[in-house]
């Protein structure tokens, strides 16, 4: 497995690199980046901007909205999010068939292992947690012979970043209608980011042999594959302008005026 | 697993539908504990079915995709009119914070695109070879649904992934 290290890299840009390994390269790889570069609201591929969000917020703090090519939730990423990222063959676990639950317990084991002794720590209805508390989002793609999952650790997070969403409509049972701060948790209150790196690099050395790949000869490589055009994007200004006028209690407020 | 291959070898065995009626007869299952395979229809090895009537090719996901994949809750079609090759990729499904890929069994241009799916995706549970059909093709090469497994085939292929993990 290929490990790749970045720090800052803007999480546009590491989901282009994410979706393009995953379609054009045939290596498995671990991604890590520490942070991305400022605020962005990252929706899954069925996201609706109108149902998740607070847009009259996000538009006039020009918050960037990103669609991923995974399935799933939203999640609010800053500079204190740390992205873990497994992209791999369908064979390259003896026994695991590709379909998500089996993943999600491959990489759900993988973190029992990365939090051994830490907190009270498990993967609740497919979210990672502390006790009932969500610290860490995942999400995952699969294709006919490769997939790749990839989390979003909230070792810390702003509060006001949180006040863009809206409750969803869907939700793990556990949540049990709480708001998103009383939802959510910090990592950095049980590890030092520094440990939980050496921990995951550590967990996945005993499935894989590493071997670190230079950032920079992976983006290039990435990018001379003209073929291959990512579907995740920044969504404009006018279709969140045109999200919010569509719905019923945003879109009447607007036409009001 | 051993109680699970001789519930579906059962199963198989009782099976009713057959490819030369009209349409296709309801899937017989004893329990909802493994998948039904239906006679008439061919497979690919992504698990997709194809059945072909004439002119037009109908594709969707088989009903042990759709019970391993867990409850749709988004699907993605390609437009109409555009062109897919055998084993490429088509659109996709979302289940349990997962995208999927659907691969075409064979070659074509898509003609129709199961619109209900965009409001009601759980069809492709409900319903795998019915109403939760999810393209319809012009097969430019027919002869490519030879190179794919019959229900026999399909069935065995199922239970030996299945025992396999």
């Amino acid at each position: 497995m290929n490990r790749i290290k970045l720090k800052g890299v803007p999480i546009l840009q590491q989901l282009h690199l994410e979706e393009c390994l995953l379609r054009t390269s045939s290596h498995n790889w671990c991604i890590i980046n520490q942070g991305t570069n400022r605020p962005t609201i990252v929706m899954g591929v069925s996201g609706k901007p109108a149902e998740l969000l607070k847009i009259e917020s996000v538009l006039c703090d020009q918050i960037p909205v990103v669609r991923r090519f995974t399935g799933g939730g939203t999640v609010v990423v800053d500079p204190n999010t740390i992205f873990v990222t497994f992209i791999c063959n369908k064979d390259a676990v003896a026994g695991l068939q590709p379909y998500p639950q089996p993943i999600m317990s491959w990489t759900g084991a993988l973190y029992n292992k990365v939090f051994q002794g830490i907190g009270d720590f498990h993967l609740r209805e497919n979210d990672y947690v502390f006790g009932d508390r969500k610290f860490g989002g995942n999400a995952q793609s699969i294709t006919k012979n490769r997939w790749i999952h990839h989390t979003s650790f909230l070792w810390d997070y702003e509060v006001r970043n949180m006040a863009y969403w809206k409750l969803p409509a869907r939700a793990p049972e556990y949540r049990l209608a709480r708001g998103h701060l009383e939802f959510i948790c910090r990592m950095k209150d049980s590890m030092s980011r520094s440990e939980f790196i050496s921990r995951t690099i550590e967990a996945t050395k005993t499935r894989f042999s590493l071997r670190p790949a230079e950032a920079e000869s992976i983006e290039n490589t990435a990018s001379v594959n003209t073929k291959f055009c990512p579907t995740t994007r920044l969504l404009t200004k006018h279709e969140l302008e045109a999200a919010a006028f569509a719905s019923p209690s945003l879109g009447s407020l607007s036409r009001s005026f | 697993m051993a109680l699970r291959m001789w519930a579906s070898s059962t199963a198989n065995a009782l099976r009713i539908s057959c490819a030369s009626k009209a349409h296709l007869s309801p899937a017989f299952s004893l329990s909802r504990c493994f998948s039904s395979v239906l006679d008439g229809l061919k497979y690919a090895s992504s698990h997709e079915w194809v059945k072909h009537e004439g002119p037009v090719a109908t594709i969707g996901i088989t009903d042990h995709a759709q019970d391993h994949l867990g409850e749709v809750v988004f699907v993605e079609l390609p437009e109409p009119g555009s062109s897919v090759s055998q084993g490429s990729s088509f659109g996709a499904v979302e289940s349990v914070k997962a995208t999927s890929d659907v691969n075409t069994p064979i070659s074509g241009e898509v003609v129709e695109v199961n619109s209900k799916l965009t409001e009601s995706p759980g069809l492709i549970n409900k319903s795998p070879y019915e109403d939760g059909w999810m393209i319809k093709l012009k097969p430019s090469n027919p002869s490519e649904l030879e190179s794919l497994m019959g229900s026999k085939e399909y069935t065995k292929f199922c239970e030996e992934e299945d025992a396999a993990h």
